[in-house]
C-alpha cells in the first residue's frame, strides 16, 4: 500500500533532520557524537532515492525504539500497542517553571526524540483531517443521489445515504477492519521502511493465506506468500489499542463508507429498506477482503514479489479498492433489482426520469470534489510526504478536465450540456485519478480526466441501452472509471515516485533509472500494466460475483424490491414514514393508482410527478 | 357577476396583473397550473434520453367582475397576455350566482 513510499520519505526526512541537527549541534558541542557518520550517509546517498537502505548499512546507527516493532532490549517488552502515544518519541514542552525542557540540557538524542514525536504528530493530523474530509463526502453523495431522484423518493434516498454511515461503520468496527488490515504489518515492504504513523501498527500481525513464511529458526513470521485475509482487530479490542492503529482504522473506515454509499445511488427509488439494512452490514465483507489483497499486504499487493509484475497491484487512494468495488456492486444490485417502473418502454427504449433537484446535485458534486482533497492526498498517511502537492494538483486537473470532457462529448453528440452529466463527468475524472494520483505527471492527470469524462457519457448510454437502470450514473462514474483509473497507473506512472513500493526493488530498474519507482508502460515497465489489468479484472469479477450472490440470497431473507404500489406512490411515505417534501402537493402518476400498470403511460406521466404549488397573490 | 378565468404564460403574469390593476380590478387569485392545448406539449432530453413534457406550466388568474365590466377586462387581459405565439392561453367567462364577503357578510356586487 501507500506505506512503503511514505515510509521512505519519512525515514529520509528523519535522516535529513538528524543530519542537519547533527551538523548544527556539533559546532556547539564536542564532535564525538555518533550522529556524525549517520549524518553523512543520507547526504551521500540522497540522489539514489533509496535513503533507508544505505542508512541501514552505515556503521551501527542505532535506531530509537519508536522506529522498531520489537524492543531493542530483549528484557523489556516492546511498547506496542501504545494507547496514549507516549512511546512515539517524546512529547515535551519548554518549561518556564523548570519542570519541562531546558534547551541547554538537551542531548542530541533528546532533541531527536522530540522531533520524531512531531513528525508522527504531523502525520496523524494530516491523516485525520483528510479523513474528516472523506467523511464529509457522505454529504456530497447524499445530495447527488437525492437530487437525481424524483421528489417522491427524496426522503428514502437521503435516508439510505445517511444510514449507510452508521451501518457500514458498525460492520467495519466489528469485523471489517480485522479482515482487511489485521495482518497489515506483515505485508510486503521495502528494506528500511518505517511506518509514517509509527510502529504501533506492528500489532496488526495476524492473518491467513497460502504459504506461511518462516524465519531462520523455523518459526512462522506471520507473513504469507499469498496473503488472503487479516485476523486481528475485531471490535478494536485491547490487543490493537494503539493510537496509530486507531488513525488507520478511522481513515480506512471513512473510505469504506464511500464504497458503501455508491450502490445506494444505482439502486435508488425501488430498494426495500430492510434489505438495504442487511446490505449495510454486509458491505464490509467484500470491501475489506479485496482491500486486504491490495492495501492490507495481500496477494495482489504481492504480485510484484511473487510474479515479477511491476510493483504488484498499485492503487494509491482506491480507484479499484473503493470506487470500482462500489461500482460493480452497484451494477449487480441494479441488475438484480431491475429497472424502475416506467424506465423502459414496451420497445425497451429508455425513458428519462428527471431528477427533482439539479442544484442539489451540483452542490453535492462540489462537496465531493472538495472531499477528494482529503481522499487522495490523505492517502499518503503522511503530511511529511511532500508528494502531496502532486497528488492535489493531479486530483484537481483530472476533475476539471473530466467535467469539460463530458460537456464536449455531449455537445459533439448534438446534445445540450446536461448539468447532471457534467457533474458525473467531474466525479468520473476524480474517480479515475484516484489510483494514479501520486504516480503521474499533471499532463497525464489531464489525459486521464479527459478519457474519464468521455467514458462516463458513453458508459451511461451503454448501460441504459442494455436495460440497466442506474438513476444517478454510479456504475459509470465509479465502476467503469474506477477500472480505468486502476489501468491508467500501468500506462502513465512515471517511475519518479513509489520506489520500493510493495517491497519490489529490482536491480535492473535501479541500474537503468536510478531507482525503482512505480512505472507504467509509457515509461518502460510493461509488467506493471499487466498487473494493473489483473487487479482491475479481479475487482470486477470478485466484486460482481460476491454482490450478485449476496443480493440474490438476501432477497430470500427479506425482499429486495418494494411492491409496485409503493414504488408508484413513492417510497417516502410507505418506507420511511416521512415525506421528503410534505409541504408540497405531490401528484403521483395518474395511472399509478390503478392495479394494472401500463408501463408506457406510467413513464409518460413521470414528469408529472412534480410539485404544484398554490400561490395566492393579493 | 362574471368569473373571468385566464390561463396565460407564466412570464406574462406580472404584465397582466399590472394591466388589470390599472383597469380598476381590486383583487385576484392566481394559481400555478399545467396543461396543454392544440400545441400538445413538447419533448426534452435528460441524460441523453428523450422525454415528453405533455403538460406545460401555465398560470391561471381568476377575477370576479360586475357584468358590465367583463368585456372590457377580457380585452385588457387579451392585450397584456398576448405574444402572438402558440401557447398564449385561453380566457373563460362564466356567470356567477352569488358572492359573499366572509368578514362582513355582504352579498352580490358589494362583495366583489
Amino acid at each position: 500500500m501507500k506505506r512503503k513510499i511514505f515510509g521512505y520519505v519519512f525515514a529520509f526526512m528523519a535522516m535529513l533532520l538528524w543530519a542537519s541537527l547533527s551538523d548544527r549541534v556539533s559546532f556547539a558541542a564536542d564532535e564525538s557524537k555518533e550522529g556524525v557518520p549517520a549524518a553523512e550517509a543520507p547526504k551521500a546517498e540522497a540522489p539514489s532515492a533509496v535513503p533507508a537502505a544505505p542508512a541501514a548499512a552505515a556503521p551501527a546507527p542505532k535506531l530509537p525504539p519508536y522506529f522498531t516493532a520489537t524492543s531493542p532490549d530483549p528484557k523489556t517488552p516492546a511498547p506496542w500497542p501504545d494507547p496514549t502515544g507516549s512511546a512515539s518519541g517524546v512529547w515535551a514542552t519548554p518549561a518556564g517553571d523548570g519542570k519541562g525542557d531546558v534547551p541547554d540540557k538537551l542531548s542530541m538524542q533528546d532533541l531527536y526524540d522530540r522531533m520524531a514525536h512531531n513528525l508522527y504528530s504531523i502525520n496523524y493530523v494530516w491523516a485525520l483531517v483528510a479523513g474528516f474530509l472523506v467523511m464529509f463526502m457522505q454529504a456530497g453523495f447524499m445530495l447527488v443521489e437525492t437530487g437525481l431522484c424524483r421528489a417522491k423518493n427524496a426522503s428514502h434516498t437521503a435516508a439510505m445515504n445517511l444510514m449507510i454511515y452508521p451501518l457500514g461503520c458498525l460492520a467495519f468496527w466489528v469485523y471489517g477492519f480485522a479482515i482487511g488490515w489485521g495482518n497489515w504489518w506483515n505485508g510486503p515492504v521495502a528494506p528500511g521502511w518505517y511506518p509514517s504513523l509509527g510502529p504501533g501498527l506492528s500489532v496488526l500481525n495476524e492473518g491467513w493465506g497460502w504459504g506461511a513464511a518462516v524465519d531462520a529458526a523455523g518459526k512462522a513470521t506471520g507473513a504469507f506468500t499469498y496473503g488472503l485475509i487479516g485476523l486481528k482487530g475485531w471490535f478494536l479490542t485491547g490487543a490493537v489499542g494503539d493510537t496509530a492503529v486507531l488513525v488507520l482504522f478511522f481513515f480506512m473506515m471513512v473510505f469504506m463508507d464511500t464504497t458503501a454509499t455508491i450502490p445506494t445511488g444505482a439502486m435508488a427509488e425501488r430498494w426495500a429498506w430492510k434489505n438495504y439494512c442487511l446490505f449495510g452490514l454486509w458491505i464490509a465483507l467484500p470491501y475489506c477482503l479485496y482491500g486486504n489483497w491490495v492495501w492490507g499486504g495481500g496477494w495482489l499487493a504481492q504480485g510484484g514479489i511473487n510474479w515479477g509484475l511491476g510493483h504488484g497491484a498499485v492503487d494509491f487512494a482506491g480507484s479499484g479498492v473503493v470506487h470500482s468495488m462500489g461500482g460493480v456492486i452497484a451494477l449487480a444490485g441494479a441488475m438484480v433489482l431491475g429497472p424502475r417502473i416506467g424506465k423502459f418502454n414496451a420497445q425497451g427504449r429508455p425513458n428519462a426520469m428527471p431528477g427533482h433537484d439539479v442544484p442539489m446535485v451540483a452542490l453535492g458534486t462540489f462537496i465531493l470534489a472538495f472531499g477528494w482533497f482529503g481522499f487522495n492526498p490523505g492517502s499518503t498517511l503522511a503530511g511529511t510526504d511532500l508528494r502531496i502537492s502532486y497528488v492535489v494538483v493531479n486530483t484537481m486537473l483530472a476533475g476539471i478536465v473530466g467535467a469539460l470532457a463530458a460537456m464536449v462529448t455531449l455537445m459533439m453528440k448534438g446534445l445540450k450540456p446536461d448539468t447532471t452529466m457534467m457533474c458525473n463527468g467531474m466525479l468520473a475524472g476524480l474517480v479515475a485519478i484516484t489510483a494514479p494520483c501520486a504516480f503521474v505527471d499533471p499532463w497525464a492527470a489531464a489525459v486521464i480526466g479527459l478519457v474519464a469524462g468521455w467514458l462516463v457519457v458513453v458508459s451511461v448510454f451503454f448501460w441504459e441501452a442494455r436495460g440497466i437502470d442506474d438513476p444517478v450514473g454510479a456504475i459509470s462514474v465509479h465502476g467503469v472509471n474506477g477500472l480505468w483509473g486502476v489501468i491508467s497507473v500501468g500506462i502513465f506512472a512515471t517511475g519518479q515516485y513509489g520506489a520500493g513500493w510493495n517491497g519490489v526493488v529490482r536491480d535492473g530498474m535501479v541500474k537503468l533509472y536510478g531507482s525503482d519507482g512505480v512505472r507504467g508502460l509509457l515509461y518502460g515497465d510493461f509488467s506493471q500494466f499487466i498487473m494493473q489489468v489483473i487487479d482491475a479484472g479481479t475487482v470486477a469479477v470478485f466484486g460482481f460475483v460476491m454482490a450478485f450472490v449476496w443480493f440474490k440470497v438476501s432477497d430470500l431473507i427479506t425482499p429486495i424490491r418494494v411492491s409496485k404500489e409503493i414504488e408508484i406512490e413513492g417510497l417516502d411515505g410507505p418506507e420511511m414514514g416521512v415525506l421528503g417534501y410534505p409541504d408540497f402537493q405531490l401528484h403521483p402518476s395518474a395511472s399509478g393508482a390503478s392495479a394494472a400498470i401500463d408501463v408506457a403511460s406510467a413513464a409518460a406521466s413521470a414528469p408529472l410527478g412534480v410539485q404544484v404549488r398554490k400561490v395566492v397573490t393579493d | 357577476m362574471k368569473m373571468v378565468e385566464a390561463i396565460v404564460k407564466p412570464f406574462k403574469l406580472d404584465e397582466v396583473k399590472e394591466a388589470l390593476t390599472k383597469a380598476g380590478v381590486q383583487g385576484m387569485t392566481v394559481e400555478e397550473v399545467k396543461g396543454f392545448g392544440r400545441q400538445k406539449g413538447h419533448t426534452e432530453l435528460y441524460r441523453g434520453a428523450e422525454y415528453s413534457v405533455d403538460f406545460l406550466p401555465k398560470v391561471k388568474i381568476q377575477i370576479l367582475v360586475p357584468d358590465d365590466k367583463a368585456a372590457k377586462l377580457v380585452e385588457v387581459i387579451t392585450d397584456s397576455a398576448k405574444t402572438g405565439k402558440i401557447g398564449d392561453g385561453k380566457i373563460f367567462v362564466t356567470p356567477v350566482e352569488e358572492v359573499i364577503r366572509i368578514r362582513t357578510g355582504e352579498k352580490g356586487e358589494d362583495a366583489i
